[in-house]
């Protein structure tokens, strides 16, 4: 059985109340609850749909649908690949190959030692700088398969 | 009626104004195919997410094709349902949706009736042009319901009835695009969510994503093993359904020629569930006296309105979502597990059996009821009361395979004593039936006089929540019945905002009642299926000569027999049970 | 600038100067600005893009509008001292004046983006100044709304989120269908990859959108307005947020405005991450807290929208557009722009070109001028190829279609669309096949799978495209490959799914002997599928080193030692290895 301690209940408990607990508000509920938590996982949905009364495949379903949402815990430093079409055009795919390759995880995952996670995403409107890497909030521009290396080595140690 | 002038392929018609196009096109004999669409008329239920895309027609003055289901005729409007470009883009549509499919379509337990194999029979698919990567996932098995998602079409009429007609909210759509599919949430099995295996989704899934968890093969050897006493009972709604899956119109009662083919098929002894409908009508019947008596009388702990209990998918819902009120239906056992528990009991020692050696197999229009045979409430030392439940369309299966030929059997007889029954418990099978029949007792138990009029039309119907006033000579009683889940819902709202005014409520969680079951023949959509199979259910409990259940010789003497009277410590034991909360999934500890 | 500033300096936001600057400009600036005692003659404002993305991070300094670029925090001094205390440019920062001349600013026009860059977008006042809240008085006091959406039909004005519908048409059907409840959705979720001109208006002129929506609140009689944006925006939010507080606080919105019975109140709700909620009966739902899925139209918003009310849904820049009409005219309006499409029209310009980010140009403007004069032509001196407009939805267009005037109807007749204004330019270099995946890849990823020639007509789409860039693709894929692109479009449900193969029709319309290449010729001419390269070993060259069947990191290469080698076309990767570690140059690539 899943667990989860009063603390945290008591946070979705008051982010849902500050929504009138009215289902119709379920995504915004669900930023608020993935800003606090960081991540949402089923425990939180299942809390989350007792407090909208909706039920908890709803929830999920909804959930699964936006990609903003995630169920994995990110890493202490999240990896997002833009793949936009500037960056796409500039070679964007390339490094997320080689982030994968080096990271030896795919898109969506966090790597065993919880330091870095993958996403891609699109179009960061800084097309000037494509490709464009994002480490947490530090934006790498113009990046080239060498520079993967260099980034991660970064955030080693 | 105001009509409205269209264009179909270059024929002019008048067609009712609001109507669709594909409703206009059937009214004047043009069929458009259609595959995730469903009406079910009488049951007030539509379904149209204009998702399958097969219905797209033309019509002048459009962009591109429009799905005829869900858009309505305007005056003057210029359809074309048979142009190469309608034509093509439902065939290759059709190749898109079959390029998703797995193509075992000879060892698919749906094979001769699945709408996506009929579909490409008619559009006459013979190869694909499109091809690539399947969508995969997980097998899930429940007590009940087998998910195999890669037959999945997407036509979503699961989620219609898990989430609007039933209220359940065990489905839903997850993921998007390709990877879209219909799941419980985190696709956890379905055992483990709140599904209440009333087999709805079943009903109506269009191919084998959803099919019934088969035990025909268990049954069959358990007949084949000559240490084995196989008792088998067979509940009112399936002898209205059963001829369907031999080629008789629905509605047609093949009871005698079922009663037959299951001595065929070697069971040893062939009883109706109907006998324990009767019993069950006098255990509720009794407690709904006892709890109305008290009331009057002005105890303020009784609980009212009673609530019925025969229909296990309506016990897994309020005990999935209305814990709280788990005190309020009857504790009456349904009567599937009365049957089982006074099988393995009473007859078992009048026949010398001991209780290992017999087996209870029940034949039920329902997949709940599989799940319902496994609770371990209703088992003793590990031998459950009923052993396995067959769904109607598993009985067919089982005759088919036994090449017994249907159409020619003489109907044979209901064994003794647990074949006997009334006209009382042959219209449980339909939405209102139960609460009939236990008002047929109940009046004159409550007022010892004899009922003259044992019909009480104004409880009959289709509706989904009616609603009558029975004159006890002087003291009225209110009554509810709800069919659907969805309905049951509402009643149950107000009884816990305590707005409720009914002394006693039948719930059916299947529309229509037992004859609209999850295990029932499929009805593709036609409700008149249900219309036609409740007419036939009535007709039979016309036919009989005892119609109130207390009047049932066999039961009479197995309460002098055994029981002693209704709710003794006997009957409490044998025949009441307790319900349990299931709503906490998760647990909220300290740190 | 409000009044009590002397000059100010306007630091650009965008995203690509933010993230191209090491510091943080502002408050660099804010720190200097106090040492030298300027401090209050002179404020630091958060600007965005000036489209020149690639320069940044740049600066303009007004009233003056010197531009300066890739301004760094050693150059802040200069800038104080030569150009701020001695009113003299800083003539190393100014970038180059060839780019100035050729026309980047001259061609452009701007409406929507009027403010944009000019006013401090956190300060309501520098709004108002710039003639911000005019428009709503003017309605609300001097027009009845049926006038106003006059207006707005004679204007000309078409939704700049894609469909082009005439708005103030749109704004009339939701007028006259009766309920007790109306709303006023504000599409702000940008979601075509690499186009990002309605979070630059949210950021840089919010007010803009909350007066348009109060405008169309009045004419079609509703009283609450939503912004649906992106979760990813935050400056937009954020800057949102703070005009909304604003405005309400000036008495702008909320209860009878200018004395009128007028009331309007806006409230926000965010996407998350969803491409097809651009579409507004998949955007509604995703406001009503459910999967954002499409449903069938009729009934459209106007009649039965959000919590199934009357709802009008226009993008940002459609709105940005409505002050300015309102205080200039409808004529001067639809005096700019071509026959059909009136105004402007603002791109993200992005891709192989010189001068990447935000312009706005009249409609009528074309291609060549855009890419050309503005844009600053193609990076490296290469040569153009192609221009796909409308991102996921739209088309390549060619060589040929560099005179045609932008507007909505003339990209549609080309096999493209205008869309929300996305424009990538591509170079010889670029597959187009590859493109047409690429852009595949994403409808396929965003696609919401509700109806199946989308669900699964895109799916097979991208894995046609995928074996014709494998070279696997035979002649007879393309047929397939027309005939499923143009059922997808003809069935699809929604917008995305009726667009998404126009990627693939307008490449095999306008590039077909690439397509006729890969899969006859087995080429890819542009050189850009990996499947179709061929590392050899020269006869000529190899001595037998065995350096590089060594290094093959799959073991393609074998032969004796001084022996020629020989490369397994088969097992080979294409990685390239072989060639970087050859010293003979014996590795030739085909």
């Amino acid at each position: 059985m899943l667990t989860i301690c009063e603390n945290n209940v008591a946070k979705i408990e008051a982010i849902c109340r500050e929504f009138n607990n009215d289902k119709g508000e379920l995504i915004n509920v669900l930023h608020q609850a993935q800003h606090t938590f960081g991540y949402l996982p089923e425990e939180v949905q299942e809390i989350i749909a007792l407090n909208l009364n909706t039920s908890l495949a709803h929830v999920y379903g909804v959930v699964s649908f936006y990609s903003f949402f995630t169920m994995i815990p990110k890493g202490d430093h999240p990896i997002n690949i833009c793949m936009g079409t500037a960056c796409y055009v500039r070679g964007a795919e390339k490094v997320l190959d080689e982030f994968k390759k080096l990271l030896n995880i795919q898109v969506g995952q966090t790597t065993a030692d919880e330091k870095f996670s993958l996403s891609s995403l699109r179009c960061v409107g800084a097309c000037g700088l494509a490709p464009v890497v994002l480490v947490g909030d530090k934006v790498y521009g113009r990046v080239t398969l060498d520079g993967v290396q260099e980034i991660l080595d970064e955030y080693k140690s | 009626m105001d009509t409205i002038n269209i264009t179909i392929d270059n024929k002019n018609f008048q067609v009712p104004k609001g109507s669709s196009i594909l409703d206009a096109a059937k009214s004047v004999g043009i069929n458009i195919p259609t595959l995730c669409y469903m009406h079910l008329h009488d049951l007030n239920t539509t379904h149209k997410p204009t998702g399958c895309r097969i219905c797209v027609v033309e019509v002048e003055g459009r962009k591109n094709l429009v799905p005829a289901c869900a858009t309505e005729c305007l005056p003057g409007m210029v359809i074309k349902n048979q142009t190469v470009r309608v034509l093509n883009s439902r065939k290759t549509v059709l190749e898109l949706i079959l390029s998703d499919h797995p193509a075992d379509c000879l060892t698919c337990p749906k094979n001769g009736d699945c709408d996506l194999q009929s579909m490409a029979q008619k559009m006459g698919i013979r190869h694909l042009h499109y091809q690539g990567e399947q969508s995969t996932y997980i097998k899930d098995r429940s007590p009940a319901i087998k998910r195999d998602m890669d037959k999945c079409i997407g036509c979503r009429r699961c989620l219609t009835m898990c989430n609007e007609v039933q209220t359940v909210g065990a489905l839903s759509a997850i993921n998007r695009g390709f990877m879209s599919v219909m799941a419980p949430p985190f696709q956890m099995n379905l055992e483990d969510s709140v599904c209440t295996y009333c087999g709805q989704c079943v009903a109506v899934c269009p191919t084998a994503a959803l099919t019934e968890i088969d035990h025909t093969a268990k049954v069959i050897r358990l007949l084949a093993d000559p240490t084995k006493t196989v008792v088998v009972q067979t509940a009112p709604a399936v002898r209205a359904a059963l001829g369907e899956e031999f080629g008789y119109a629905p509605g047609t009662l093949v009871t005698g020629k079922m009663t037959a083919a299951l001595k065929d098929l070697g069971f040893d002894y062939v009883f109706d569930t109907d006998f324990a409908a009767d019993l069950t009508i006098m255990e509720e019947g009794t407690e709904l006296l006892d709890r109305l008596t008290r009331h009057l009388n002005g105890d303020p702990t009784v609980k009212l309105p009673l609530l019925t209990s025969c229909c296990p998918g309506w016990v897994n819902f309020f005990e999935h979502q209305f814990p709280d009120m788990k005190d309020i239906p009857s504790t009456a056992r349904s009567p599937q597990q009365m049957f089982g528990a006074i099988a393995k009991t009473y007859f078992a020692e009048k026949i010398n059996v001991k209780r290992e050696d017999m087996i209870v197999v029940s034949v039920m229009p329902c997949l709940a009821k599989k799940y319902e045979c496994n609770r371990d409430e209703f088992k003793t030392d590990g031998n459950p009361d009923v052993d396995y439940v067959l769904s109607t369309r598993e009985l067919a299966r089982l005759i088919k395979q036994a090449s017994i030929d249907f159409d020619s059997l003489d109907p044979a007889e209901f064994d003794h004593p647990m074949g006997e029954s009334s006209g009382a418990s042959v219209i449980f099978g339909t939405t209102g039936g139960v609460i009939e029949a236990a008002v047929r007792t109940a009046y004159e138990v409550f007022t010892k006089k004899k009922l003259h009029k044992v019909d009480f039309e104004q409880l009959r119907g289709m509706e989904w929540i009616r609603e009558s006033t029975v004159d006890f000579d002087g003291t009225p009683i209110k009554i509810g019945i709800a069919h659907g889940l969805g309905n049951a819902r509402k009643l149950l709202q107000d009884i816990r905002d305590g707005k409720s005014h009914y002394h006693a409520i039948e719930i059916m969680a299947c529309p229509g009642g037992c004859i609209g079951g999850g295990g029932q023949p499929l009805h593709h959509g036609d409700s008149n299926i249900l219309l036609a199979r409740q007419k036939a259910l009535y007709s039979e409990d016309k036919s009989k000569v005892i119609r109130k259940s207390h009047e049932n010789p066999s039961i009479i003497k197995l309460y002098d027999e055994f029981l002693g009277k209704p709710m003794s410590v006997k009957a409490h034991h044998l025949l009441h049970t307790h319900y349990f909360d299931k709503s906490n999934h998760v647990e909220i500890t300290k740190e | 600038m409000s009044p009590k500033f002397k000059k100010s300096i306007l630091v650009c936001n965008g995203s690509s100067c933010l993230q191209a600057s090491k510091v943080n400009l502002i408050a660099e600036f804010q720190a200097k600005l106090k040492e030298y005692n300027l401090d209050n003659e002179i404020q630091v404002v958060q600007s965005v893009c000036f489209n020149k993305c690639t320069l940044g991070p740049n600066i303009i300094i007004q009233p003056e509008n010197v531009e300066y670029s890739t301004v760094t925090k050693e150059d802040i001094d200069d800038i104080i001292i030569i150009h701020l205390l001695n009113n003299k440019i800083v003539e190393r920062l100014v970038y180059n004046q060839v780019y100035e001349n050729s026309g980047s600013t001259k061609k452009q026009y701007r409406i929507a983006l009027r403010n944009c860059g000019f006013i401090n977008p956190e300060v309501i006042d520098d709004y108002i100044e710039k003639d911000g809240y005019a428009a709503l008085a003017k309605c609300l006091t001097e027009f009845t709304p049926q006038e106003v959406t006059q207006q707005i039909i004679k204007s000309g004005l078409r939704g700049r989120g894609g469909g082009g519908f005439p708005t103030g048409v749109k704004w009339d059907i939701t007028s006259k269908s009766v309920a007790d409840q109306k709303y006023v959705v504000c599409n702000a979720d940008e979601g075509d990859p690499g186009a990002f001109m309605d979070r630059s208006v949210l950021e840089g002129d919010p007010h803009s959108i909350i007066e348009a929506m109060a405008i169309c609140g009045y004419c079609i009689g509703a009283d609450k307005g939503i912004v649906y944006i992106r979760a990813e925006y935050p400056l937009a939010i954020k800057r949102l947020k703070i005009a909304l507080d604003q405005a309400k606080e000036y008495g702008l919105l909320g209860e009878k405005l200018f004395g009128t019975n007028f009331n309007f109140e806006i409230d926000i709700k965010y996407g998350a991450g969803a491409f097809v909620c651009g579409e507004e009966t998949a955007l509604i739902h995703s406001m009503e807290g459910l999967r954002g899925e499409p449903t069938l139209k009729p009934p459209f918003p106007s009649v039965s929208g959000y919590l199934e009310k009357p709802t009008n849904v226009n993008n940002v820049e459609t709105f940005a557009n409505i002050p300015a009409i309102i205080n200039k005219g409808a004529d001067w309006f639809a005096s700019i722009g071509t026959e059909k499409s009136k105004g402007t029209k603002v791109f993200a310009l992005a891709g192989k070109i010189n001068n990447v980010g935000l312009i706005e140009v009249p409609m009528g403007t074309t291609l060549r001028e855009v890419i050309y004069d503005i844009g600053g032509g193609i990076r490296d001196g290469k040569k153009f190829k192609a221009v796909q407009t409308g991102g996921p939805s739209g088309g390549c267009l060619t060589e040929k279609h560099l005179d045609l005037p932008i507007d909505f109807d003339s990209l549609s007749a080309a096999g493209s669309m205008m869309g929300s204004g996305g424009m990538i330019v591509m170079d010889e270099d670029d597959c187009m096949v590859s493109m047409a995946r690429f852009y595949l890849e994403f409808t396929v990823e965003e696609s919401c799978g509700k109806c199946a020639p989308c669900r699964i007509g895109n799916k097979r789409l991208h894995e046609m495209l995928t074996k014709l860039c494998d070279d696997k693709g035979t002649l007879e894929d393309l047929d397939l490959l027309r005939n499923l692109s143009n059922v997808v479009k003809d069935t699809s449900l929604c917008g995305l799914g009726q667009t998404s193969p126009n990627p693939i029709l307008s490449t095999m319309q306008n590039f077909y002997d690439e397509y006729h290449a890969h899969v006859v010729d087995h080429k890819c001419p542009s050189g850009q599928c990996k499947s179709f390269m061929r590392y050899y070993i020269s006869e000529q060259n190899c001595i037998g080193c065995v350096v590089c069947a060594r290094n093959c990191p799959v073991n393609a290469i074998s032969g004796e030692k001084k022996q020629l080698h020989v490369i397994d076309q088969e097992i080979c990767i294409k990685c390239g290895i072989c060639m970087d570690k050859c010293k003979f140059d014996a590795i030739t690539l085909n």
